[in-house]
């Protein structure tokens, strides 16, 4: 299946970089990048959050221009100026966040931005034709007059694949194009691609998930501290020497830890309905356990109801009907401090979002370090603020959790996305709680943070608190829980164990298809 | 990715508000020129006007108090992120608190009168603002809207409240009857004859406390942090389990008593009875002045003095300059607010775009300075 990838030298590779350099202020982001793109390729790009990989893809895309550098498509030396530039010269993008409108029809999406002249049903119509060929040429099935907000993820994304297309877009830029996808949706992309690859496109395939690497690129090229490390063909390498390279360092990509030994119910939820903020039910009549010192993981596509589950839990979110109990007494969370009485019941809780909700990304570090507890005796009597003391505890904090760097003064914002999370952390772990609710805890996070972030987390487990964990990240999920509960449609449809349970039959839970027994319990 | 390109705190306490100040007065400038007077001679003026006599003097610190009072009002609303633009009002609708307080004491002392009237005005102030509040909490009813609206409703009430019940029998102005002296705040010619005429008193004083109290209220309390910490993100302050709801209320009723202390320092520093209108702008003004001194304390403080001067001295130059009347110190006052207040960050860009060139200096330095003390 390995196409020839180094092309005769008559026939210039699709895009060659050569010496790009990019700086925003004082950062370096890009230092002296340059990369072969063959044509007819998959080639990944890898690297952890900060690498440089996005800036580098902007560059190419016209977002933002070089400051010194060449960039060659087709063998040719073009200066991008801008997205339409870009796309002039066949390069498409498809972004991590979807560029679509919600409430437009599939076929009037593809035409955005290539409306043409006043009347739009001329285009509507060389569209629909125009569409109707590129599925059948690439295997891309979606109904043109569906409604975007109406079809599942997987499919929008194909729309944004097919909007590239119908541009004329011969090399196709993917940014983090599974972080949003079922295991089964990540496959019938890689389907696509593949297909893609044959009819002669190229693919930069932009990710942080080395399997995804391994499973599909023909190349691959790391990025680190904003330089290029190496670029490598997929099949001479392996998972632990792409992630070396990325860090820098030898990383355990797998967790150790011992079997967990459960105590006593920590945490119960009975028959708990949650509504989201337009009062439609996500969560639908839920119930479950977490004992002292086991981890359950909540697996499932985002959006299955699992935010609005931790919220309530957390206190964020008023339950339509059901009952949480903590070491046996029922608490109630309603009203809007909720948070705080979740914190005063010993409930911790690391939010999804850090950076929309577990942070003040503009507070300095020690202003963080006490969010949700700045009420508290420890940081000040009365209604004073004992600042001396918070900046202490940040101080403290900082170090056991190897925060880098370790300047409590520093403003959050600029911490990288490991840092931050290991704040909030550091935050929420350090008050001792008895129960503690994780959402996402590795989302955007680089991985030799995300070891640290795990070894804490079982420490956590170790150290006999009830752990409940919800994640997209399957192997995450995996390699963490005692116990796996798999979430769609607002309920819980499968219980696992993670010993066990393959992929695949996880996969089918969390698209609804196949529920094991166990339902709820 | 992309380094968060900021520039240095001075830079942006200091020199953006002066780059601003020089191209207002500049504009300024040309405007006194078109209408064939000389701008250095009208520059001569405003300074003369507001600091050359004690008289200048006492009425530039006389509005400088009030626009204290105002400033600290919007800003404690904008660091809970926050726009009350209804100080105006809320000033006024203190006026009738104090005048209560006075009009039912001013037989009594001064001592009696004076802290009660302040409590008087703070309440009716407070409330006027809590009640935009409570319905921006529990109903989302955008504060900027209902604010402005208690403006007016503000107004037209004040009318009928001073028309029906507080206009003494037989009188034509729409204000109530004056005050004993008891009730009046006292002056500080009294004590420094230095100050001539002008009724610069003792609400000066309060002011100045309340500018070291704000400091205290929003950087070393539980509910300073809460504030601020709902104003960059309303989302954290709901994780944290701060009530939003009553941190909203709580905050808008401090705002609306704060502008009320400018009904203090007019109704029974100078007026000594409820005039209509007495607000005169001066709410809208504390806007332009939370906006140039960055919502902090010291920055408020300057700004008040700079809009006092402006006051003091725009109105001294009609008497200096022939050609120079009302409306032409309107300009003026306009383009310092347009250019200080509502186009701040006008030279912000290039700014940045200098301090990034000198950024030879290294990473770790652009970031120590972009975050040291911003807490101060």
């Amino acid at each position: 299946m390995q196409r020839p990838s180094g092309a005769a030298a008559a026939n210039p590779p699709a895009i060659e970089l050569k010496g790009i350099n990019k700086h925003f202020g004082p950062v370096h982001a890009n230092r002296d990048i340059d990369l072969v793109v063959e044509r007819g390729t998959v080639h990944g790009i890898v690297g952890e959050n900060g690498a440089g990989k996005s800036t580098l893809m902007s560059i190419l895309y016209g977002f933002y221009t070089a400051d010194s550098g060449d960039i060659l498509v087709n063998g040719l030396v073009q200066k991008i100026t801008d997205s339409r530039h870009a796309l002039g010269l066949g390069i498409g993008m498809v972004h991590q966040h979807f560029m679509l409108v919600d409430n437009f029809t599939v076929l009037e999406n593809v035409i955005l931005g290539a409306e043409g002249r006043f009347r739009i049903a001329p285009a509507l119509h060389k569209a629909r034709a125009a569409l109707k060929a590129l599925a059948a040429e690439y295997k891309l099935d979606v109904d043109p007059d569906a409604i975007i907000e109406e079809i599942s993820v997987g499919q929008q994304q194909r729309v944004e694949i097919l909007k590239a297309l119908y541009r004329g877009a011969d090399i196709l830029i993917l940014d983090e194009p599974t972080g949003v996808l079922t295991p089964e949706e990540a496959d019938d992309l890689f389907r696509v691609l593949r297909t893609l690859r044959e009819q002669g496109k190229t693919v930069i395939l932009i990710t942080h998930k080395l399997r995804e690497i391994m499973a599909i690129t023909d190349n691959v090229s790391v990025m680190r501290q904003g330089a290029m490390v190496r670029t490598l063909k997929t099949a001479d390498t392996s998972p632990g020497e792409l992630a070396e390279l990325m860090v820098g360092r030898r990383v355990l990509l797998q967790v150790e830890k011992q079997p967990s030994l459960p105590g006593k119910p920590m945490l119960e939820v009975k028959k708990l309905t949650v509504n989201d903020d337009r009062k439609v039910a996500r969560v639908k009549d839920i119930s479950l356990t977490v004992r002292a010192g086991e981890i359950v993981g909540i697996a499932g596509v985002a959006g299955n109801g699992q935010s609005e589950l931790l919220e309530c839990i957390a206190g964020m979110r008023d339950p339509v009907s059901g009952e949480i109990r903590l070491a046996g007494d029922k608490i109630s969370l309603r009203g809007d401090d909720g948070g705080r009485k979740a914190r005063l019941a010993g409930l911790a809780h690391v939010p999804e979002d850090r950076q929309r909700m577990g942070l003040v990304t503009s507070f300095e570090a020690w202003e963080n370090s006490i969010l949700g507890y700045e009420y508290t005796e420890q940081f000040g009597r009365g209604p004073f603020l004992d600042i001396k003391a918070a900046r202490a505890h940040a101080e403290e904090r900082i170090k056991t959790f190897d925060v880098r760097p370790p300047n409590p003064r520093l403003k959050t914002a600029n911490f990288s996305g490991g840092n931050q999370q290991k704040i909030v952390l550091a935050r929420e772990l350090g008050q001792d709680p008895d129960v503690l609710i994780v959402g996402q805890p590795t989302r955007g996070v680089d991985i030799g943070a995300i070891e640290f972030i795990h070894k804490q987390i079982i420490a956590m487990r170790d150290a006999g608190k009830a752990i409940l964990l919800v994640s997209v990240e399957l192997d995450e999920i995996r390699s963490l829980s005692d116990r796996i509960l798999v979430m769609f449609d607002g309920r819980i449809v499968g219980e696992a164990d993670p010993a066990k349970a393959t992929e695949n039959e996880l996969g089918l839970m969390m698209a609804g298809i196949a529920a094991t027994g166990g339902e709820t319990r | 990715m992309g380094g968060t390109s900021s520039i240095p705190r001075w830079a942006d306490i200091v020199l953006l508000p002066l780059l601003n100040l020089i191209l207002a007065f500049l504009i300024s400038g040309l405007v006194v020129l078109m209408i064939g007077e000389n701008p250095l001679m009208a520059y001569y003026a405003i300074f003369y006007g507001a600091f050359g006599s004690g008289d200048g003097l006492g009425y530039t610190l006389y509005y400088a108090t009030n626009f204290v009072f105002t400033g600290l009002a919007v800003a404690i609303a904008a660091h809970a992120g926050l726009f009350n633009i209804g100080a105006e009002g809320q000033a006024y609708v203190a006026g009738l608190g104090a005048i209560l307080v006075a009009l039912a004491l001013d037989q009594t002392s001064v001592f009696l009168v004076v802290p009660l009237a302040i409590l008087g005005a703070a309440a009716f102030g407070g409330m006027w603002a809590a009640i935009p509040g409570w319905l921006q909490a529990k109903r989302g009813s955008h504060i900027v809207i209902t604010t402005i609206m208690f403006n007016f409703i503000a107004s037209a009430a004040m009318i009928y409240v001073l028309n029906r019940f507080l206009k003494p029998a037989g009188s034509n102005g729409l204000e109530s009857r004056v005050l004993d002296q008891t009730a009046w705040m006292p002056q500080l010619r009294l004590f420094m004859p230095g100050f001539g005429f002008s009724p610069v008193n003792l609400s000066i004083v309060l002011a100045l406390l309340l500018l070291v109290g704000f400091y205290i209220l929003v950087w070393h309390t539980k509910f300073g942090f809460a504030l601020r910490t709902m104003g960059k993100n309303p989302l954290a302050s709901r994780y944290a389990g701060m009530s939003n709801v009553k941190l909203i209320v709580i905050t808008m009723a401090i705002s609306g008593g704060l502008a009320g202390m400018m009904a203090i320092n007019q109704v029974l520093g100078l007026n000594h009875r409820l005039v209509e209108n007495f607000v005169a702008g001066a709410g809208f003004v504390g806007i332009a002045v939370a906006l140039m001194g960055r919502n902090h304390p010291v920055g408020i403080a300057l700004a008040a003095l700079l809009f006092g001067v402006l006051y003091q001295g725009g109105s001294e130059m009609q008497f200096v300059m022939p050609n120079v009347n009302k409306e032409v110190v309107s300009v003026v006052q306009a383009l310092v607010i347009l250019f200080t207040g509502a186009m701040e960050g006008l030279f912000r860009p290039s700014l940045e775009r200098l301090f990034a060139g000198w950024g030879g200096s290294g990473k770790a330095e652009a970031i120590a300075r972009t975050t040291a003390g911003s807490e101060s």
